[in-house]
């Protein structure tokens, strides 16, 4: 069934679900930004600020906040926010969970793509919820940080 | 922090922090998301929303941030997801309140669960928030 046989106009086309989409382009991550972003949250971690405090600690450099990650996982998911095939009017859009694991902080210096596969795409009530997950890949293939986001398309209702 | 002090139950100092349009707008510069619900009220209104809204990743990234005080170290959060359960809305005048609270749910060896709690005007605004995070510094 093509997107334009898809019964509902607001629904997303559950058969996008499973489909992956190309890294986004490379995110390299800078002290500025962590130090902007921790900031912007009210952080108070030194390891966000100050590169010795990072090293003190074990860090090649200044860590990133546990949330940072969203920025460059958004990136990924913006690929299936652009699909025609998916059909997600973005201004009916609403996030409605997010998760993410570490398998280490992002730091300062590293460089990452983001990797977005859609998981489930499940209708309820009228809405169509979408869930992307994306993982965060260093040029070498170290998967630094696995995404997890669930978006709501609201329907008419 | 010593592992053996921490055990299912232990209360992580709460926190209340005041979110005003400021706050948001600082937000939306650093986090890159300038969504216009977030700075604008009559954008807002008009798409049924009751004021501005708080970005749900600024209500996320400083619902941890008790942990990561008590904790000590932003890098031990292995883990953390939520679920948006409602909007913060930050009127022009006042802005609002947002409380954060944090419990020890489980400890297995070296690692805690944490469930998290966020609550503005009464509302929970974050749902099934958990956190998992290594208790001790790893030796490098």
């Amino acid at each position: 069934m093509g997107r334009d046989q898809y019964p509902d106009a607001m629904a997303v086309n559950p058969e996008v679900a499973g489909r992956s989409y190309p890294p986004s382009e490379p995110y390299v991550v800078s002290r500025a930004k962590i130090a902007e972003f921790a900031a912007a949250l009210g952080a108070t971690d030194q390891a966000h600020f100050d590169p010795e405090v990072a090293r003190s600690r074990g860090y090649a450099d200044v860590i990133a906040p546990p949330t940072f990650a969203v920025m460059i996982s958004q990136q990924g998911d913006a690929n299936v926010m652009r699909d025609p095939d998916a059909g997600i009017d973005y201004s009916r859009l609403v996030h409605g969970e997010q998760a993410f694991e570490h398998h280490r902080p992002l730091v300062a210096g590293d460089e990452v793509q983001a990797t977005t596969t859609i998981e489930k795409v499940r209708q309820a009530g009228g809405h169509s919820m979408v869930t992307m997950a994306t993982k965060l890949t260093t040029p070498d293939g170290e998967v630094v940080t696995s995404a997890t986001s669930v978006v709501v398309i609201r329907g008419d209702s | 922090m010593s592992a053996d002090r921490v055990e299912e139950g232990t209360v992580i100092p709460s926190r209340t922090v005041h979110v005003d349009r400021a706050t948001l707008i600082r937000y939306a510069g650093a986090s890159g998301d300038f969504n216009v619900i977030h700075w604008d009220e009559q954008v807002a209104k008009s798409v049924g929303l009751p004021d501005v809204i708080a970005h749900g990743m600024w209500t996320m990234g400083a619902a941890i941030q008790p942990v990561v005080d008590w904790l000590g170290d932003a890098g031990r959060i292995t883990s953390y997801s939520v679920r948006f359960s409602a909007p913060v809305p930050v009127p022009h005048d006042g802005g609002a309140d947002v409380e954060f609270g944090a419990t020890v749910k489980d400890v297995q060896g070296d690692t805690a669960t944490i469930d998290i709690t966020a609550t503005s005007g009464g509302q929970k605004v974050l749902m099934r928030a958990r956190a998992t995070v290594r208790l001790e510094e790893q030796s490098a």
